[in-house]
C-alpha cells in the first residue's frame, strides 16, 4: 500500500479553499514596493480539493501508529496514554484565542493556570523557581546549562567543563556544546552507575556541572547520589538533573532533595502531553533560589491577585523563544496534574515501576539482562544472545512491528551492546504487558527455528524494511 | 488515578511474580535519608466534570480575540484557519505518535514531513528544508551558529529591523560560540544599507535580514545581494514571513543561503505564542547540508522496491554525534509542521497567493485611511506587506491613553512599540480576516479620538 504525494492529487485550477471576496479597492503592489520584489511565478503548491486533502491525510494517518493504536514501549520516552479531555481543554476558545502581544490584564485566566503549573512543578521537583519558556526537553537542557554559565559569569569564575556519564541521553553532551562547554564523558561501573573514582578523577575547578539522569537510562537509581553531589559541590560545581525519567520517582524522591541545582522537565513525557509525531513538547526548567536570577526573561510573577510578566531581569540569560514557550502543551500538563492530584502522581510512578519490573522479570530469561541492579520505570535488555544466532536487535524491533506493537528504543544506551530499552509506562494494562512479553518470547523462538522470518522483517507493514543507506547516500529531500 | 488500569488484585499478582511484598519495596535503591516523606502540596484529584468546570472558571477571566477587533501582529498573526486542519490533526495516529524511529510503522508522519519540506522549499525558493525547529526565533539562533561554523568567521550583522525578540534569542544562542553581534540602525522603517555596507568585512560570518522586516517594510533584498557579491564567505540569512511569500519574490531568488522563520501564519492559531514552528531552508549545497540542524526526511525504497520515507542524514544529530552534533535539537514541532503542510495543501497555489494579496490590499487600505488623519504618520510610506508603523504625534494624549481608549471601543489598535523596542508608535497588523467595515471603523474611531 502506498499513498501518492499530495501534489499528485492535483489538477490545474482545482481549489480546496474559500475566502470572502476582497472588499477594498485593489491596487498594484508593484507600485509601492522596491523593484523586483513581487513574485513573478506562484509557488508550485498543490492544486487540490478539500476532499483530496482529507482523503490524503486520512490515508497517511492509516499508515501510522500512535499510543492510541497500542503499546509504545520506547525507553526514556514515557509514551503513556494522552487523555482526551486534555485535548478539549487545550482547545477552549477563550484560553487559546489569545494573542501573545495582548496585555496581561486580558489574559489573567491563562496566567493563573501557568502560575499554578509553575508552583506544581516547583513542588514536584523540590525546587524554588521555574521557567516555562523552553519548548522541548533539549531546549530545557540548553537553558539549564546557560543558567549555570550565567551563574559562574556573575561569580567571576570561568569554568569550561561539563561532565556526562557514558549512559547519558545524546542531547546532554549536545546541549553542553550548544552552551559553549567542553564535554567530558565518564564511564559507568559494573553496576551500570556512575563510577565514583572516575568521577573524582575528572572533577576539578574547571567543572561547571555534572549532568545526570536519576534513575539513569538503564532505569537504575544512582544510589551513591549523596556522594556524587558532594564531590561536585565540594569542587564548586553544580548538579544538573535531566528530567526525562521523572516518571520513575514522583512522590518518592525529589531532585531538589537530592541536592540537584537545576532540572528540566519533559511535559510531553511525565505529564502525558501528546508527542505529535515528534513535537511539540515543552521543557520547563526548575532551579534552586541562588540560580533564580539567571532564568530566561520574562518571568511570570504574582503580586496580590494580579499575574504579570517580569521583564526587569538584569542577570537573565535572555530569551530562548519569541514568546512564552509552548503554552498549548502547558495547558494539557496542567489538566493532567489536576486530574492526578497529589496522590495520583505517586500512583503513576508506582504503577510505571511495577509494570516495568514485571516485564523485566518475565523477559530476563529470554533476553540477556546486562545489569542486575534494581531498576525502576524502565530496563535495558541486550539482544547479544540472539546476535549469536545471526539476528540483530534491529531485526527483533522490526519483527515486533509485524505483531502490531511498537518497538522499544534500540541501540541505546550506548554502553549496552544490542540494547533493547523498554519503558511500558503505567497506562498499559496487564493484558497489554503480557501480550508484549509473549511476542518477545515468540520472536526469540522464531530466531531459533526460522531466523529468516525475523531477519527479513517486517513483513506485514505498509512498506517492508527501508533502505536507510540509500536515503543517506543520495538524499532525496523534496519533490 | 483514572488512567491507570491495574487493579489491586492485578498489582498483587504482578508483585508475586516479581517476588516483592509491596510496591514500595521496588524503591529500595533510593536512600532513606533523601526519600520524600510527605505528600505533595498539590490539590486532590479532580473528576473530568470538576476539571472542566475549573478550567471554564479560569478561562472566563480572559478576554480573548473574539471580544475585540484586533490589529496585533509582531510575529504572531491571526489568519483564517480552514476547519479541516484540526479535524485531520486530531486523528490520533498522528498526534499520539512519537518521533518516527520505526519508519515502517510511521510512514504517515514521514511522508507528511517530506511533503512539508517540499512545500517549504517551493515557498521560499530554496533547495532543502528541514523537518522544523522549535520556533522562528530559535531557528534564527540555530542559523547564526550554523553561519559561524560554515564561514569560520565571527561577526553577525543584524539590523534593528529584525524582530527584537529574535535578536535577543540569536544573541543568547550565538554568544557562547564566540559570535560578535553588530546591530545596525534604522533608516525610517528600513535598514540602513550604507551602515551595513560599511560593517561588511572579511570577518563577517552572516548578515541577517527580516523580510518583511519587523516594522512591516519590505527590504530590498536585491540591493543586499549586490552588496554581498564581494563578500562570498558571509552567509546571507533571511528571516521570512511565509505568508508574505505568497506575494513577494522568494529569498532563494536573491541568493539567500539560509531562510528561517515562524511557520505559525500557515494554519496554526495564535495560541498565546505557542506551540509555533520554526522553519529552516537552505541552498542546495552539500557543505551547508552537513551543517543543518534538526531532522530531515528522505525518500527511499524498501527491499521490494516500493517507495518509502525515512529520517536521514542522522549523523548530524545528537543521538549519533553527541557533543559533535550540529545542534542539540531532538523534539521539534512535528504536529505544527503537519498543520502548516495541510494549510499549504488546502490553500494551494492560488489560495496562498490570494491570502497574501488580501493581506496586502487590506493593509494598504487601512494605512491610506489612517495617513489622512492629522497628527498621524505612517513611517513605512507605501512600502509594507501586512503590517505598518504608525506614529501619532499629539501634544495632549499619550499613546497609552490612545491605546486604552481604542480598546474601550473594542479595538486592539496595535502593538505599542515602546514595549518591545526603543521606538515610539504602534505596529498595526491586518490580515485577510478584516472587513472594510472594520477597517473604516478603526480609522473613524481613531480620528474622533484624536480630535476629542
Amino acid at each position: 500500500m502506498s499513498e501518492a504525494l499530495i501534489k499528485d492529487y492535483g489538477s490545474p485550477g482545482r481549489k480546496g479553499y474559500s475566502l470572502p471576496e476582497l472588499d477594498v479597492v485593489e491596487k498594484n503592489p508593484a507600485e509601492s514596493l522596491p523593484e523586483g520584489m513581487i513574485r513573478e511565478e506562484a509557488a508550485k503548491l498543490p492544486e487540490v480539493s478539500e476532499v483530496d486533502v482529507v482523503r490524503h491525510y486520512t490515508s497517511l494517518s492509516n499508515m501510522n501508529y500512535g499510543v492510541d493504536s497500542g503499546i509504545y514501549p520506547l525507553g526514556s520516552c514515557t509514551m503513556k496514554y494522552n487523555p482526551k479531555i486534555n485535548e478539549d481543554i487545550a482547545r477552549t476558545p477563550n484560553l487559546t484565542n489569545i494573542h501573545p502581544q495582548q496585555k496581561e490584564k486580558y489574559v489573567q485566566g491563562s496566567l493563573e493556570i501557568l502560575y499554578e503549573l509553575k508552583e506544581y512543578l516547583a513542588e514536584i521537583s523540590g525546587m524554588d523557581e521555574v521557567s516555562l519558556q523552553p519548548a522541548s526537553g533539549s531546549h530545557g537542557e540548553y537553558v539549564g546549562l546557560m543558567i549555570i554559565r550565567k551563574y559562574f559569569e556573575k561569580k567571576g569564575e570561568t569554568r569550561t567543563k561539563v561532565i556526562v556519564p557514558d549512559s547519558a541521553h545524546g542531547t546532554n553532551p549536545a546541549s553542553a556544546t550548544m552552551a559553549g562547554y567542553n564535554v567530558v564523558e565518564i564511564a559507568s561501573n559494573e553496576g551500570g552507575m556512575v563510577d565514583l573514582e572516575s568521577l573524582k578523577a575528572e572533577v576539578d575547578e574547571d567543572t561547571a556541572a555534572l549532568m545526570l539522569t536519576n534513575p539513569n537510562t538503564l532505569g537504575i537509581f544512582e544510589k551513591d547520589i549523596c556522594e556524587i553531589q558532594k564531590i561536585i559541590h565540594d569542587a564548586g560545581g553544580l548538579l544538573y538533573y535531566d528530567g526525562a525519567n521523572m516518571n520513575a520517582v514522583l512522590g518518592y524522591v525529589r531532585p531538589g532533595d537530592m541536592e540537584f541545582d537545576v532540572i528540566h522537565y519533559n511535559l510531553h513525557k511525565t505529564f502525558s502531553t501528546p508527542h505529535g509525531g515528534g513535537g511539540p513538547g515543552s521543557g520547563p526548567v526548575a532551579v534552586k533560589e541562588r540560580l533564580a536570577p539567571f532564568i530566561p526573561a520574562p518571568v511570570l510573577k504574582k503580586e496580590g491577585e494580579k499575574y504579570y510578566w517580569d521583564n526587569d531581569r538584569p542577570d537573565s540569560l535572555g530569551r530562548v523563544h519569541a514568546f512564552y514557550g509552548n503554552y498549548g502543551v502547558m495547558l494539557r500538563a496542567y489538566a493532567y496534574i489536576r486530574t492526578a492530584g497529589a496522590k495520583g502522581l505517586k500512583e503513576i510512578t508506582e504503577n510505571a515501576v511495577l509494570n516495568a519490573n514485571y516485564m523485566k522479570h518475565k523477559l530476563k530469561d529470554t533476553y540477556e539482562l546486562p545489569f542486575a541492579s534494581d531498576s525502576l520505570h524502565e530496563f535495558v535488555l541486550s539482544g547479544s544472545r540472539q546476535k549469536k544466532e545471526g539476528i540483530s536487535t534491529v531485526n527483533i524491533a522490526k519483527r515486533l512491528l509485524d505483531y502490531k506493537q511498537y518497538a522499544p528504543t534500540i541501540y541505546f544506551p550506548l554502553i549496552v551492546k544490542e540494547a533493547i530499552m523498554v519503558e511500558p509506562t503505567e497506562t498499559e494494562n496487564l493484558q497489554s504487558l503480557d501480550r508484549f512479553i509473549e511476542t518477545m518470547k515468540v520472536i526469540s523462538q522464531e530466531i531459533e527455528e526460522e531466523p529468516e522470518l525475523v531477519r527479513d522483517a517486517p513483513h506485514n507493514t505498509v512498506v517492508r524494511k527501508l533502505d536507510e543507506a540509500k536515503a543517506a547516500r543520495n538524499p532525496d529531500l523534496r519533490w | 488515578m483514572r488512567y491507570i488500569s491495574n487493579t489491586p488484585a492485578e498489582q498483587e499478582k504482578m508483585l508475586q511474580e516479581i517476588g516483592a511484598d509491596k510496591v514500595s519495596d521496588l524503591f529500595q535503591a533510593i536512600p532513606e535519608n533523601i526519600k520524600f516523606d510527605r505528600s505533595f502540596n498539590i490539590p486532590a484529584a479532580l473528576s473530568e466534570l470538576e476539571l472542566k468546570e475549573l478550567i471554564k472558571d479560569k478561562a472566563e477571566k480572559n478576554l480573548d480575540l473574539s471580544e475585540f477587533d484586533s490589529y496585533l501582529g509582531a510575529g504572531s498573526y491571526d489568519h483564517y484557519i480552514p476547519a479541516i486542519i484540526d479535524h485531520l490533526i486530531i486523528r490520533s495516529e498522528f498526534y499520539t505518535a512519537y518521533t518516527p524511529y520505526q519508519a515502517e510503522l510511521s510512514q504517515g508522519t514521514l511522508q507528511a514531513i517530506y511533503e512539508y519540506q517540499s512545500m517549504i522549499c517551493e515557498l521560499t525558493g530554496m533547495g532543502i528544508s528541514n523537518a522544523s525547529l522549535l520556533d522562528g526565533a530559535s531557528a534564527l539562533g540555530e542559523a547564526v551558529i550554523m553561519a559561524g561554523r560554515h564561514s569560520r568567521k565571527e561577526k553577525i550583522i543584524m539590523p534593528e529591523t529584525v524582530h527584537p525578540a529574535y535578536r535577543e534569542v540569536a544573541q543568547t544562542y550565538g554568544k557562547p560560540h564566540g559570535l560578535k553581534f553588530v546591530e545596525t540602525s534604522l533608516k525610517g522603517s528600513s535598514s540602513n544599507y550604507k551602515e551595513i555596507k560599511e560593517e561588511l568585512d572579511g570577518n563577517t560570518a552572516a548578515v541577517v535580514f527580516q523580510y518583511p522586516n519587523f516594522f512591516g517594510t519590505v527590504e530590498d533584498l536585491a540591493e543586499i545581494a549586490r552588496m554581498l557579491e564581494n563578500h562570498k564567505k558571509a552567509v546571507f540569512i533571511v528571516v521570512a514571513n511565509p505568508m508574505a511569500l505568497g506575494l513577494l519574490t522568494p529569498p532563494g531568488e536573491f541568493g539567500a543561503d539560509i531562510v528561517v522563520g515562524e511557520g505559525q501564519p500557515l494554519g496554526n492559531p495564535v495560541n498565546y505564542g505557542g506551540p509555533n514552528l520554526g522553519f529552516m531552508a537552505i541552498r542546495d549545497d552539500r557543505r551547508l547540508l552537513r551543517q543543518l540542524p534538526g531532522r530531515l526526511v528522505g525518500k527511499t525504497e524498501d527491499i521490494e522496491g516500493n517507495t518509502g520515507y525515512v529520517m536521514t542524514m542522522q549523523t548530524r544529530e545528537q543521538h549519533i554525534r553527541r557533543e559533535k552534533a550540529t545542534s542539540n535539537i531532538c523534539t521539534n514541532e512535528a504536529l505544527n509542521a503537519l498543520m502548516a503542510a495541510i494549510y499549504l495543501a488546502t490553500m494551494g497555489k492560488k489560495g496562498v497567493e490570494e491570502v497574501a494579496n488580501q493581506c496586502y490590499q487590506k493593509t494598504r487600505y487601512l494605512k491610506e485611511k489612517l495617513a489622512e488623519i492629522d497628527d498621524v504618520t505612517v513611517v513605512n510610506g507605501d512600502n509594507h506587506f501586512n503590517e505598518f508603523w504608525l506614529k501619532i504625534e499629539t501634544a495632549d494624549k499619550s499613546l497609552e491613553e490612545i491605546e486604552t481608549k481604542m480598546c474601550q471601543q473594542g479595538i486592539l489598535a496595535g502593538v505599542n512599540l515602546a514595549e518591545l523596542t526603543d521606538q515610539q508608535g504602534l505596529l498595526v497588523s491586518v490580515t485577510e480576516k478584516k472587513t472594510r467595515e472594520e477597517l473604516d471603523k478603526y480609522a473613524r474611531k481613531l480620528e474622533v479620538l484624536l480630535n476629542e
